[in-house]
């Protein structure tokens, strides 16, 4: 790998940048920060609250503690559950498309479109495809003799909102492993052919590597995403039932605008926040020490 | 390479797969809703599409469409101009802290919007721009910004570096340089990346509905206003559903042969 050439002049041409993320970034977090340290009496009457919050959420025999790490718990399966299924799937399929052709341009549009359902509308469709009496997804299960029902038994909701997130976001996986597989040189194939390499040996020898920067993309945004999730199970769980899909984001919002419990809410987002910074950064440092180590 | 009949099987599947939830949507927009709650039809008897004249000759929806549209636009606008001079600076250069810069600008994306929602409001209220395409526009930077960089960091990485070098040799100042002959060579990576931060803006809704109130309500706040006036008008919801999907559908469309061609990923 070559060495990169030093050059802090290179600061200007991120300056416009930092701009516009700071812009949004910093005072937003600031309130979420200052809502943490601080109590509230009503009408506006703030003081200093030190870090009671925090050690209230991070207590699991509080009651807000006890929710946090249900929550947190509920959230990191669901993530891993999501990845486990649309990472495999995705790379599956993207080596099923064709390389060229008059196909692969409609392929690609079919593909992307749940993509580009704005997520309540994609929740609304699931609301009613799922439903056992009018919607056909519903219906089908059932009549295959599996009882399901999404809106009263807590399994059957959580294994929706994972069937709804690999339906809608699989097809990242899939056009980002798409897009590496199509930089793949012909020569690379062509020597494996000279080899008479197997299929399999082709894909470990030589798709899966030249994949793996697209697919730490893939992997790191989908994390994101679904540790994040929030839109689809409010329209079609509302969390429920019970608190069977009540994922972080759901229930911070239920303690902020629900019960207006500012602090505590304030306190387990920036928790919350940390997390998931924490749990990308590792992956995002196994992932380039591991391509750091190939390179050289 | 040698292919069999088994990835068409498996293709032909999933495709069918992915587009049953869809179909679902469109089956439901064209039918009326007593039909749709009282009974499962796997196609509609008697297809209507009242519902879609009555969107598109109503001019809230239609203004809210145009709004849509606008920030999305505006935001694709600005993402992929200030994340091109950044994503060249990140790739080709090492500055004080580059590594560090270049996480915290990740970090922007982990940020769930429903924690941040109300603090941003504040922000955009103060600074007057609450209720204004820009709101919205602006706001959407906060993840579109970082993702772009991301993305055009790749494409760039895939740009050898000679041609920097040969360039500056022919006496070409570094913004020549970079509009005359770089932007060309990394079409296929701006086309993918304008892709992606016209999808994330356009499928976001909840910073856009809090930063809106009428002036610039967005097409997705529109929607979940019809909910509540007549209960579920779940015909009105589902020819909506469908409308929305019409943009982001041209937009693939088009940069589908940038996809193709691929990234040309240079580091992470």
């Amino acid at each position: 790998m070559i060495e990169k050439p030093i050059n802090n002049r290179a600061w200007l041409l991120v300056l416009p940048v930092l701009a516009f993320v700071l812009f949004s970034a910093l005072l937003p977090m600031m309130t979420v920060v200052n809502y943490s340290l601080q109590d509230s009496m009503g009408a506006n009457n703030f003081f200093w609250n030190g870090d009671a919050w925090f050690r209230d959420v991070l207590n699991p025999s509080t009651d807000i503690g006890a929710r946090f790490f249900d929550a947190l718990i509920r959230n990191l399966s669901f993530s891993f559950a999501a990845l486990l299924i649309e990472v495999p799937l995705g790379i599956a399929i993207a080596l099923c498309l064709p390389r060229s052709g008059w196909a692969v341009g409609p392929c690609l549009v079919l593909i992307a479109l749940p993509m580009l359902i704005p997520w309540n509308v994609v929740g609304t469709i699931w609301q009613i495809f799922a439903r056992a009496d009018i919607g056909l997804f519903g219906a089908a299960i059932n009549g295959l003799g599996i009882p399901y029902n999404d809106t009263q038994d807590p399994v059957a909701a959580w294994i929706t909102i994972v069937i709804i997130d690999v339906w809608h976001w699989t097809p990242l996986v899939i056009l980002l492993s798409y897009a590496g597989l199509r930089a793949i040189p012909d020569a690379f194939y062509q020597a494996a052919r000279i080899d008479a390499a197997s299929r399999w040996a082709v894909f470990v020898n030589i798709e899966l590597p030249k994949l793996q920067k697209v697919l730490v993309i893939a992997v790191l945004l989908r994390f994101m995403q679904t540790f994040m999730i929030y839109t689809e199970p409010f329209v079609v769980t509302g969390g429920g039932p019970g608190s069977a899909t009540t994922f972080l984001s759901i229930d911070l919002v239920k303690i902020a605008l629900g019960q207006v419990d500012l602090g505590n809410a304030a306190a387990m987002s920036l928790i919350y926040n940390l997390i998931t910074i924490t749990l990308c950064w590792i992956f995002y440092t196994i992932m380039t020490q591991l391509d750091r180590r190939r390179d050289a | 390479m040698r292919r069999g009949v088994m990835p068409k099987i498996v293709l032909a599947a999933y495709l069918a797969m992915l587009m049953l939830p869809i179909y679902w949507l469109i089956n439901l927009s064209l039918r009326p809703n007593e039909d749709i709650v009282s009974r499962m039809a796997l196609w509609p008897h008697h297809p209507t599409l009242e519902k879609y004249f009555f969107i598109l000759n109503d001019p809230t929806w239609v203004h809210a469409f145009g709004v849509s549209l606008t920030y999305v636009l505006i935001n694709t606008v600005i993402s992929v101009t200030v994340a091109l001079p950044a994503a060249y600076a990140f790739n080709r250069f090492s500055f004080i802290g580059d590594k560090h810069l270049f996480f915290w600008l990740l970090t922007n994306l982990m940020a769930p919007a429903s924690v941040y929602a109300m603090p941003f409001f504040n922000l955009y209220y103060a600074v007057g721009l609450f209720d204004t395409v820009w709101a919205v526009a602006l706001a959407h930077c906060l993840f579109n910004v970082p993702l772009a960089v991301w993305i055009l960091e790749g494409f760039i990485g895939g740009v050898p570096r000679e041609i920097d070098e040969a360039a500056a040799i022919d006496g070409y100042s570094f913004p020549r340089f970079f509009i005359r002959i770089f932007l060309p060579l990394i079409a296929n990576g701006i086309g993918v990346t304008a892709f992606f931060c016209f999808m994330f803006s356009w499928v976001e809704q909840l910073l856009a509905t809090t930063l809106t109130a009428t002036n610039a309500l967005p097409f997705a706040a529109v929607m979940t206003r019809s909910y509540s006036v007549s209960g579920m008008d779940w015909t009105l919801l589902a020819a909506a559903g469908v409308l929305t999907m019409v943009p982001g559908a041209v937009v693939i469309w088009f940069v589908r042969n940038h996809i193709a061609k691929g990234f040309a990923l240079g580091r992470v």
